[in-house]
């Protein structure tokens, strides 16, 4: 099952890839204050802008 | 194709363009795609009725339905409420709209590609990857087109959040991407025909790895992306817990990778892979399940909306056969469960659970909803033609699914049924001669599933030609740098 040397590595670094991603969403403040980011796609019309979002 | 008025107001607008053509062409390729199924649906009734021309033979005609139905009819269905989804969520334009014609065209190249070859048996002879290595470098190319137009909107965004549906449409154009490369490592030797770069079992695991990775990015990540715009908006409430719906991806796709060898019960593959794809197969429940709940429990205090609204309907339906068959496939994957069911058409009563009742009714609840909207009318056409549709369609998949059901227990009881001198008590003919009435009924379920599809076609034909070509407004907000 030689496949299995190149399967294996690459899912890990895969894994390792989306660990980074998720990292990066965290850091950026990807999951502050969900339940709003939940309910801002239904506003259609209004600007959506965060607060801090000037800078 | 299409002139748009200069909007009324000044400001920058959406550019729906592309939105517009991949949705009229998911609805094109969807009545072509379903037709095919219908005529191999057919044949395996009443095999002579090819009457012996080979291109209309199962074996060529088969991948062509497959191929219609999940690349043509699903991937566009895809790229148009994508490229949807992504300007509303993000606020902001295409990144490119050349790119994205671009796109469009090269993509239904592909789609006619393939609509040639493979009538003609030019295949690689993989499932799902049928495709010949020059029209499998075109797909790339393309593919990689989709991506930087996708990514590109994302990164001009002005909501600083990326909506959890831009992450299931992101995950959904990465992950196929990757597994189209790997998995069509191929050794050309003319124009029409190529080898695998792998050899025996090892291709057997690099296609399925492939192959149910696919089912799990393309079928189900992409579509989970339309599910968590369109319910929500279709519903007019946020999703049921926005928390849940980032839980649902992060576990879904670090869990997802090595469910294939599922695929490969009971053969060549070493058995500790086999049983590592079994228990990576049951591990999906819980996110798949941890979703679809979040989808439903989103109409909770407005259950009523449902007696009203086709569109809800669909999705809501969708989302139950969602359910249904990410329940049955982990139970599919368990090995005894599998000795039982492989190999039978209860793996195309599983197959046909998840695309015509999660994939199909999720598309078109999302294309009901988003086709008024690109021809700037207020709703379809035709309200009670959507209601029509759903209820045909559906009745059409329960016939599919519970005859497939039946004839797939009956084909593996039959299979391994021995006499007490232990030899096979039924010859293989005599199980395909018991499916016979199954099949019947399979083929009533696929036409009504094509006559809603015929309606939905009608439906959206006079929607658009009462249309009126509308430039959609970006809320105006400060850009942040």
């Amino acid at each position: 099952m030689d496949i299995l040397y190149l399967l294996i590595p690459f899912s890990v670094l895969l894994v390792l890839g989306l660990l980074a991603l998720f990292a990066w969403a965290l850091d950026r403040g990807q999951f502050e204050d969900l339940e709003r980011e939940g309910a801002r796609i239904l506003l259609d019309d209004a600007p959506a802008l965060d607060s801090d979002q000037g800078r | 194709m299409v002139t748009r008025p200069a909007p009324e107001q000044p400001g920058p607008v959406y550019d729906d363009n592309a939105v517009r053509l991949f949705a009229i062409a998911a609805i094109v390729w969807g009545v072509v795609g379903m037709l095919v199924g219908v005529f191999i649906a057919a044949e395996l009734t009443w095999p002579d009725i090819a009457m012996g021309i080979p291109w209309l033979s199962y074996g060529r005609i088969r991948p062509l339905h497959t191929n219609a139905v999940i690349f043509a009819f699903g991937g566009c269905a895809l790229m148009a409420t994508s490229y949807y989804v992504v300007q509303r969520t993000c606020q902001a334009r295409l990144f490119s709209a050349k790119l994205a014609a671009l796109h469009f065209w090269g993509y239904q190249a592909v789609i006619v590609l393939a609509a040639i070859t493979l009538p003609l048996g030019i295949t690689r002879g993989k499932e799902y990857a049928e495709l010949e290595w020059p029209i499998a470098l075109l797909l790339a190319v393309v593919w990689v087109i989709y991506a930087i137009v996708f990514f590109g909107t994302i990164a001009i965004r002005k909501v600083r959040h990326i909506y959890v549906a831009n992450w299931f449409y992101g995950a959904f154009i990465i992950a196929v991407a990757l597994l189209h490369i790997v998995n069509g490592a191929v050794i050309p030797v003319s124009l029409t025909k190529s080898y695998s770069a792998y050899a025996g079992v090892q291709d057997a695991m690099v296609q399925w790895w492939y192959g149910h990775n696919a089912v799990g990015f393309f079928l189900t990540a992409g579509f989970l992306g339309m599910m968590y715009y369109f319910i929500p908006k279709q519903a007019e409430r946020p999703i049921y817990s926005y928390r849940l719906s980032i839980v649902h991806f992060w576990a879904l796709i670090f869990t997802y990778m090595w469910a294939g060898p599922h695929h490969l019960h009971y053969t060549a593959l070493p058995d500790w892979v086999q049983s590592v794809g079994m228990v990576f197969s049951l591990v999906l429940l819980a996110p798949s399940w941890g979703g679809m709940i979040n989808g439903m429990m989103t109409m909770s205090g407005a259950w009523h909306k449902l007696r009203d609204d086709p569109i809800l309907k669909f999705l809501i339906v969708s989302l139950s056969f969602y359910g249904m068959s990410t329940f049955e496939g982990p139970m599919m994957a368990i090995k005894t469960v599998n000795s039982l069911s492989h190999y039978t058409d209860w793996g195309i009563a599983h197959v046909h659970s998840g695309a015509l009742g999660w994939v199909g009714l999720i598309s078109m609840g999302s294309l009901y909803y988003l086709i008024p909207r690109m021809f700037g009318q207020v709703r379809m056409y035709s309200v009670k033609a959507i209601e029509l549709h759903f209820w045909i369609a559906t009745v059409g998949i329960v016939l599919y699914i519970a005859s497939m059901w039946i004839a797939g227990v009956m084909e593996g009881l039959m299979w391994r049924a021995v006499n007490p001198d232990g030899t096979l008590a039924y010859s293989f003919v005599e199980g395909v001669k018991a499916t016979f009435p199954f099949y019947v009924v399979r083929l009533c379920g696929g036409v009504l599933y094509l006559g809603g599809m015929l309606i939905m076609a009608w439906n959206v034909f006079k929607t658009a030609t009462h249309a009126k070509y509308a430039a959609l407004r970006i809320p105006l907000v400060a850009a942040y740098a």
